[in-house]
């Protein structure tokens, strides 16, 4: 057995009222694909953030050996010279500056006190194609599609001569192509001798990749099996993820399927000024009282454009068409107006767009129908507790109490927030963007479930999601989008992957 | 848990609030010791009140501005010019006092919402539009000043806004030499603090939610009132509450009312916190930026007539720098930049930290230069304590 580049021994992490890791060992041998599985706030980016310097030494208790030396990592600069590189699923690109800039960013390559421009491109167009990414150095960042991006983070890495390469989450917020690509990237870094570790929830891609699993449950390291004697399938990683078996993980739902449509859309279309550009072209939709409605598409094909246009619009699209709620005519002149007449819009990009984060549990949940908490005006602070503990124990939010900021609970619970927030304002349509992205599957099972009871109660949902299989498996009927339009209609039923795809690529 | 542990975890969960007012302390303590007890003397802590006043109120509108990310360059001058007004006004116009007070008010509202609509939709930058108000402002005090340069003020019931005190009780013989409407205001106010304290406890604990042990609650509650008496009792010693510490006191009460607990409150700090998600929420940013500029705008207004009456008179570089004083009082309070973070009860606090440095000092006969250094020193203190408190909580 060769000797691991990497062995993290009886690491404890602990923050005021959480122990986020203990005692958790973990061994990661070179040149190998290790991928690192768990549940929502298992201990999962915490422990590569002990790794990588985010908590200092000092911080944590237990030992760091990097190629075979102690090491302590005072911040991320430190683990950055060593050779190691962790990218995280928040991009840390700069926006607004070129490919090559962003590559060698923070160890430009000078001449003197000059930036040496030709040389910089020279070396970016070779490390370019080492991720095979075929973009022009020059071009800004901010013009290439997320799954692009992520590839300019890993040329950004190998610029550093990274030996170690840490991806969390990775390919949550990338399409399939995407994803394919970037998995094939790491085999062939694997090749070259870099060792990768992966976090990931979607399992059948740390199935196809990984030559070691570990998994993390509660904190604490459970089992690291090896992917090359058969022993790893998506049911061993989920039972030992959630502790149980998950039969079905999309649950069944007594089907009362509805003929009355709640909700309709006619001749939609609209321009975004900001961009010049033209974002949705003659969509029409409509929508059944109990059913969950899919969208689906590919990534930038117009979904979440949709979603905001209807949901009172406030990008200020220049949109021209007919919305009907009830059979009524109605026009939305900014989101309050839509959620009075009794839809709700959880956000694809929950830190974006979703959440306070530097607020607690209880305001977020309360803050989009304060209404129900207020007495003339003012909020009844016992009400408000009283709610938000009913929400997060209904949802099994997992957090240390209803005061604790959003920005410390792990993803999924945090997505659950989301959920807690839209539920209460009790809406009549519910437009879920991506509402599994970067959840695991025991919270994405409890999320269908869920949304099944939702529905069972007359509520109707719109789902937006790339994830195929989730459109299939939980929705009644599909609407495919591509370039602004939507470009097939489907019932579930006689639905496939291949037949969704087609009509996403039209 | 036993109480010294209990403690621990309340002054950890608290150290940002806990720190400002132990800092206040120590600087009093230390003036206290270095003038020989003059900076705590009855008159001198009375006359601080007064000379805080103006600025504590722009403080406490610029606490708002600065949780929903802007900023208000403007309020200085605007004070400045609207003083001058509310001079005119008296003299030259011969308004009564009654009316000119409202009436200025308004002006001040509507010079916010003039500001609000440049920010809010025009998209101009706060920084830029409220510079604009700046100049356009310190050229207007200059105009109003013009043709008499300072405007003395001969109006009794004005100048008592920031020279008076409330009356005293006519009981003759009784505590001579105190004043006893204040001591009994301030009886009235311990009584009703702990009475409101012992029920919001008793309600929470039929709620089963989390409360102090019952030691801790009485510990913090004593604490409370020794507090609440010591004030007074110094107040009281003199000539008792004067206007201007009643007028401070009423705008941090609905101030503080308002943004801990109305649904106007929330808004404002989740527009702060993330606008993005707040509009999403049905909650309309550019709304609360007219509301908060308004409000900014009114207190601009009152700090003016506060100014004007405290000199009885206004003059052409009324207001100038007022509003630095302000940002200063307000991070000194604990305010964030990145936005949705401050309280103004912090920014009362820290008006009156940076006004006791000023007072202070002044007693010890420190020169000015000093003065200003000692300050900046304080304000960067201030925001270190507050963003290393903050991290380490993370
Ligand atoms: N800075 C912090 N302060 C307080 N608690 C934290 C902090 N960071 C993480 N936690 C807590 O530590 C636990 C582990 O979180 P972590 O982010 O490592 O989970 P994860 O396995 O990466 O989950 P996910 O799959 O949702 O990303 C969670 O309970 C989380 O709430
Ligand atoms: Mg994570």
């Amino acid at each position: 057995m060769s000797v691991p580049i990497l062995e993290m021994k009886n690491i404890t992490k602990e923050f005021p009222g959480v122990k986020a890791l203990d005692n958790v060992s973990f061994k990661v041998e070179r040149q190998k694909i290790h991928c690192l599985v768990g549940e929502n706030g298992a201990g999962k980016s915490t422990l590569m953030k002990v790794l990588s310097g985010v908590h200092p030494y000092g911080s944590y208790d237990g030992e760091i050996y990097f190629e075979d030396k102690l090491q302590d990592f005072k911040s991320t600069r430190d683990s950055e010279q060593a050779g190691i590189a962790v990218i995280y699923q928040e991009l840390a690109l700069v926006p607004e500056m070129t490919v090559y800039e962003n590559v060698f960013l923070g160890h430009e390559i000078c001449k003197g006190i000059n930036v040496d421009i030709n040389e910089t491109i020279k070396q970016t167009v070779e490390i370019l194609k080492k991720v095979r990414l075929d973009v022009n150095p020059s071009t800004p960042v901010k013009q290439l599609g997320i799954g692009k991006q992520q590839l300019v983070e890993i040329a950004k890495a190998l610029s550093r001569d990274a030996k170690l390469l840490v991806l969390d989450e990775p390919t949550s917020a990338l399409n399939e192509s995407d994803s394919d690509n970037l998995l094939d990237l790491l085999r062939e870094l694997k090749e070259q001798g870099v060792t990768s570790i992966l976090i990931s929830h979607k399992l059948q891609e740390v199935i196809a990749i990984a030559d070691k699993v570990t998994v993390l449950r509660d904190g604490a390291s459970i089992v690291t099996l090896d992917a090359h004697n058969g022993e790893v399938n998506e049911n061993v990683l989920i039972k030992h993820m959630v502790g149980r078996a998950i039969e079905n993980i999309y649950p069944e739902r007594k089907k009362k399927k509805s003929d009355q449509v709640v909700f309709e859309v006619r001749n939609w279309n609209a321009y975004d000024p900001a961009r010049e550009r033209q974002i949705l072209k003659d969509v029409n939709l409509e929508l059944r009282k109990g059913e969950v409605l899919g969208i689906t598409g590919l990534m930038g094909a117009g979904r979440t454009e949709l979603a905001l246009s209807l949901f009172g619009n406030p990008d200020n699209y220049r949109i021209d068409g007919e919305m009907l709620i009830g059979g009524e005519p109605v026009k939305f002149n900014h989101p309050e107006k839509a959620i009075k007449a009794g839809l709700a819009y959880v956000t694809e990009d929950r830190k974006g767009d979703g959440l306070i984060l530097i607020q607690d549990v209880k305001s977020n949940i309360t803050i989009a129908n304060l209404k129900r908490i207020l007495k003339y005006g003012v909020i009844d602070a016992n009400a408000e507790i009283k709610d938000a503990r009913e929400y997060t124990d209904s949802l099994g939010i997992k957090t240390p109490s209803i005061e604790q900021k959003v920005l410390y609970l792990s993803g999924g619970n945090q997505q659950k927030v989301s959920l807690a927030k839209w539920l209460y304002v009790s809406p009549d349509i519910m437009i879920l963007d991506e509402p599994t992205r970067g959840i695991d599957v025991g919270a994405k099972f409890e999320i269908f479930t869920i949304m099944n009871k939702l529905v069972e109660q007359g509520m109707s949902i719109i789902m937006i999601s790339s994830e195929l299989p989730e459109i299939l498996g939980m929705t009644d009927r599909i609407y495919v989008v591509s370039d602004g339009k939507i470009t097939g209609e489907l019932s579930t039923e006689d639905a496939d992957q291949e037949i969704v795809m087609r009509y996403a690529t039209m | 848990m036993s109480f010294f542990k209990e403690f621990l975890t309340l002054l950890k969960k608290n150290i940002r609030d806990y720190g400002m007012y132990i800092a206040l302390f120590v600087i009093m303590a230390f003036f206290t010791i270095a003038t020989d007890g003059i900076f705590i003397s009855s008159r001198n802590i009375s006359n601080l009140m007064n000379q805080m006043g103006y600025i504590a109120v722009l403080a406490i509108g610029m606490t708002l501005v600065i949780v929903i990310r802007h900023i208000d360059l403007s309020v200085g001058y605007l004070a400045g010019f609207l003083g001058a007004l509310a001079a005119i006004a008296l003299t030259s116009w011969n308004l009564p006092v009654l009316l000119v007070i409202p009436l200025v008010l308004i002006f001040g509202v509507a010079a916010g919402l003039i500001a609000a609509v440049t920010i809010a939709k025009f998209g101009i930058p706060s920084f830029v539009a409220t510079l604009a108000g700046w100049l356009i402002y310190r050229g207007a005090l200059l105009r109003a000043t013009l043709k008499t340069g300072t405007i003395v003020i001969p109006n009794d019931t004005f100048n008592a806004i920031g020279n008076g005190y409330i009356p005293d009780l006519p009981l003759e013989g009784f505590l001579p030499g105190t004043h006893k409407l204040t001591l009994l205001l301030g009886i009235i106010g311990a009584v009703l603090l702990v009475i409101s304290e012992i029920r919001s406890r008793k309600k929470k604990m039929a709620y089963d939610f989390e409360v102090l042990s019952k030691n801790m609650f009485i510990v913090k509650t004593i604490f409370t009132i020794i507090l609440l008496g010591a004030v007074t009792y110094v107040l009281a010693g003199y000539n008792g509450l004067s206007w201007t510490a009643v007028i401070v006191l009423s705008v941090t009460l609905i101030y503080h009312f308002l943004t801990t607990q109305t649904f106007l409150g929330r808004h404002i700090y989740a527009v702060g916190g993330n606008p993005e998600a707040a509009e999403l929420s049905g909650i309309s940013v550019s709304k609360i930026t007219y509301v908060v500029f308004g409000s900014m705008g009114m207190l601009s207004a009152l700090s003016g007539m506060l100014f004007a009456s405290r000199l009885q008179s206004a003059t052409t570089t009324a207001g100038q720098g007022f509003e630095l004083d302000a940002i200063a009082a307000a991070y000194v309070g604990g305010v964030s930049s990145a936005g949705g973070v401050g309280k103004v009860t912090g920014s009362l606090i820290g008006a009156i930290v940076m006004m006791s440095l000023t007072n202070g000092m002044n007693l010890m006969g420190i020169d000015i230069s000093t003065q200003y250094i000692v300050r900046g020193a304080v304000l960067v203190a201030a925001v270190v304590f507050d963003v290393a408190t903050r991290k380490q909580r993370a």
